[in-house]
């Protein structure tokens, strides 16, 4: 091995440890909030890309329907609640939001002509159709069972992700897919050349992290997040709801999911399964920080990244067992290091 | 009154159900509609609702099943395909680990099962089990002949790490040899890889005169993608499992220049008129497409067809024997099977015998190279 296969190595290792970064980050704020291990995160990453590929090729895409169709039902539940308490006046409000936002996405995305469309605009499109399926998701499977045990609750994320996938199929085909990349740009640096796109992923990347430090460190609604994660029930008495929390939880999972999708489709083949892969290494590395520590997850994140690219040059056909055995170690490091507490359920 | 309605309609449906399974020809299919071997499984499922349900006369049910690309799932679905439904037959599965376990399952339950999938098997697990798809030493053979013609002296090796690869492996490792030409690199990857960074830089500092990617549709791009991110300059070889049109689509401008050995049916506008499988071949492009649109026929769903031309010509020699739904009808098969003489069907023609239960010559193979999306036949 010479300096500029390590230097290519460390490049290819750093972009992916920067989506597994992302992916942590979201595993982590979902189990801290909700106590939900979010297996479907990886979901969104293959339906943010998928979405976009098929915006590109100029079809109306297929998870519209599943965003109408959760929609409706969310509708029909948020209504039956507001009727049997009484608060008609909150009827509007639901219909608006569930209904008439997938409608109106819906028309933009009949009437737009989609495959000539700017970039940026193709990717908020996609963005706009996958990321509200979040906060649906929340409020029709986990919010009825908020109170479960993380058992359940884990339970029902592997019965989400079983359903996600299968949708997937359903919608995109069994074939993988790739989209353009942001930038065709290359640039020299030193003995190495740097693509464009990894560029774009990298600084996404810290962007997108920056962006969280400051939400949760000075936006109201960010604090009560941090407030929920670290006491439930006394966020509760301080009049921060936890439903609210749950669905602000899961739009922010499902923003980072899909945006994580939009950035590796070019650099990958994206399939309808791929999501959970890259989701399970985003999960090792939230492991690596223990579900609760976000700089150790974002840490863990690139060495998964780096662990993965170099074992794929010196032993291609122990990759993956490389990679998932790196669990091992840190359970037992962290089993040994923190004193155990049992969860009150 | 209403519960007796009930009862007899019930008994009805029973009886309905029950019957044909007695005396018609029945065909358990498990094939991988879902999950990672689903570009495979798709088209070959697809393939099924076009055939006649006749055969000589007599009535034949299709049962089709998704193993969703999972052993354990192909195990259960031949079970229940062998001691519920009682088939005479087993077809499947689309890839090789499924395969290899119904194929558990057919010599247990002495059950002929057509294959789709190349697999390779000990001669004492292989009495029942018949391949379509050409065996991958005949295509590894047809590849090592071209490096050995265009002067290829070193060779480096990518591919999926299961059965699929392995088996190509040990074929083109023993070809090669025989050939002087020495493997100087071999790498894995597996379907759901996101990057092969590390085995392409691998490969390529090796500095072999080609490369070999083993992989199959779609994730047989990625290699081809980086190996030409890399600057990689020598001749690519693919293999015949990424003939289809997502491997196309994705790969792109990448795939130009490779070089793979495809089953006649592939390119059957461009082989010769003399070609034993043209007009078959022609026939069934011609109704898959109009069925399922343009550009969408694979080499998958010619396998699959394959299977059906070998169980057509089996059945009635069988018949004669036995009545269908019954072992000795099964042996029948099997016997009628093996003895497949000069079947003409959409990869080539197929001679069975004994010792060789895949069947197909030369006349079953021809290199393309890719040319901006499309296959030029190399003469």
């Amino acid at each position: 091995m010479d300096i500029q296969i390590a230097l290519l190595l460390a490049q290819d290792g750093i972009t992916n440890g920067a989506i597994y970064a992302l992916l942590a980050l979201a595993l982590v704020l979902v189990f801290a909030v909700t106590r939900v291990i979010f297996i479907p995160q990886g979901e969104f990453v293959a339906y943010g890309a998928l979405t976009l590929v098929m915006i590109q090729a100029g079809t109306v895409p297929a998870t519209l329907w599943l965003l109408l169709g959760a929609g409706v039902l969310a509708a029909a539940v948020d209504a039956r609640g507001a009727l049997a308490s009484g608060q008609k006046g909150r009827l509007a409000g639901v219909l608006a939001w569930n209904v008439g936002y997938p409608a109106v996405l819906a028309a933009l995305l009949y009437g737009l002509p989609l495959a000539t469309l700017a970039l940026p605009l193709q990717v908020l499109l996609a963005l706009l159709v996958v990321v509200p399926m979040g906060p649906l998701m929340y409020r029709l499977i986990y919010q009825p069972i908020a109170a479960a045990p993380v058992l359940i609750l884990l339970i029902v994320s592997v019965a989400v992700h079983v359903g996600m996938v299968g949708l997937g199929l359903l919608f995109f085909g069994a074939e993988g897919s790739r989209t353009p990349a942001f930038s065709e740009a290359r640039f020299e640096l030193g003995p190495m050349l740097v693509n464009g796109q990894t560029i774009w992923v990298i600084a996404a990347s810290i962007v997108l992290i920056v962006a969280l430090y400051l939400f949760f460190g000075r936006t109201i609604y960010g604090k009560a997040l941090r407030a929920t994660a670290m006491n439930r029930n006394g966020a509760r008495l301080m009049g921060i709801s936890p439903a609210l929390a749950g669905r602000l939880t899961f739009l922010l999972a499902a923003l980072i999911g899909a945006l994580s999708g939009v950035l590796i489709a070019p650099i990958t083949t994206i399939y309808y399964d791929t999501g959970f892969l890259i989701g399970l290494k985003g999960f090792v590395a939230a492991i690596v920080g223990g579900l609760a520590s976000y700089p150790i997850a974002a840490a863990g994140a690139v060495l998964v990244g780096l662990l993965e690219a170099f074992s794929s040059f010196w032993a291609s056909a122990y990759k993956e067992v490389i990679v998932f055995t790196l669990i091992i170690p840190v359970l037992l490091w962290r089993s040994f290091t923190s004193h155990h507490v049992e969860e009150e359920e | 009154m209403q519960v007796k309605k009930l009862a007899v309609l019930c008994s009805l449906a029973a009886a309905s159900y029950v019957s044909p399974a007695l005396a018609d020809v029945t065909i358990g299919i498990s094939l991988s509609a879902t999950g990672p071997g689903a570009s495979l499984g798709i088209p070959e499922k697809n393939v099924f609702a076009l055939l006649p349900t006749q055969i000589g006369g007599e009535k034949v049910n299709f049962i089709v099943l998704d193993d969703a690309t999972d052993p354990t799932m192909a195990t259960k679905n031949a079970r229940k395909l062998v001691s519920e439904d009682k088939v005479d037959v087993l077809v499947g599965s689309s890839t090789t680990p499924a395969t290899a376990a119904i194929a558990e399952v057919a010599n247990e339950s002495a059950t002929p099962q057509v294959t789709i999938s190349p697999v390779s098997l000990p001669a004492e697990r292989n009495k029942w089990v018949f391949r379509t798809p050409q065996q991958n030493s005949v295509m590894a053979a047809a590849l090592v002949g071209h490096m050995k013609q265009n002067g290829v002296k070193t060779l480096g090796f990518i591919g999926f790490s299961d059965a699929y690869g392995e088996d190509w492996l040990t074929s083109v490792t023993a070809k090669a040899e025989a050939a002087g030409i020495k493997l100087v690199a071999t790498e894995r990857y597996a379907r759901a890889d996101t990057s092969v960074s590390g085995q392409i830089l691998k490969l390529v500092s090796a500095r072999p005169d080609a490369i070999l990617v083993v992989g199959s549709g779609s994730p047989a791009a990625l290699p081809q993608t980086t190996l030409v991110e890399r600057g990689y300059k020598g001749q690519v070889y693919q293999t015949h499992a990424v003939a289809n049109q997502a491997f196309l689509k994705v790969a792109g401008k990448a795939a130009d220049g490779v070089i793979i050995p495809v089953g006649p049916v592939v390119v059957v506008d461009q082989i010769a008129d003399s070609h034993p499988s043209k007009a078959m071949g022609k026939s069934l492009v011609t109704k898959y497409e109009e069925k399922y649109g343009a550009g969408s026929f694979s080499s998958f769903a010619g396998h699959a067809f394959d299977a059906w031309r070998l169980i057509e010509q089996a059945v009635p020699v069988a018949l004669k024997s036995a009545k269908p739904g019954t072992p000795e009808f099964r042996a029948a098969l099997r016997d009628a099977l093996e003895g497949n003489k000069e079947v003409i069907a959409s990869h080539g023609v197929y001679n069975m015998n004994a010792n060789d239960h895949f069947g197909l010559d030369e006349r079953s193979h021809v290199l393309v190279k890719i040319d901006s999306g499309n296959y030029k036949l190399i003469k």
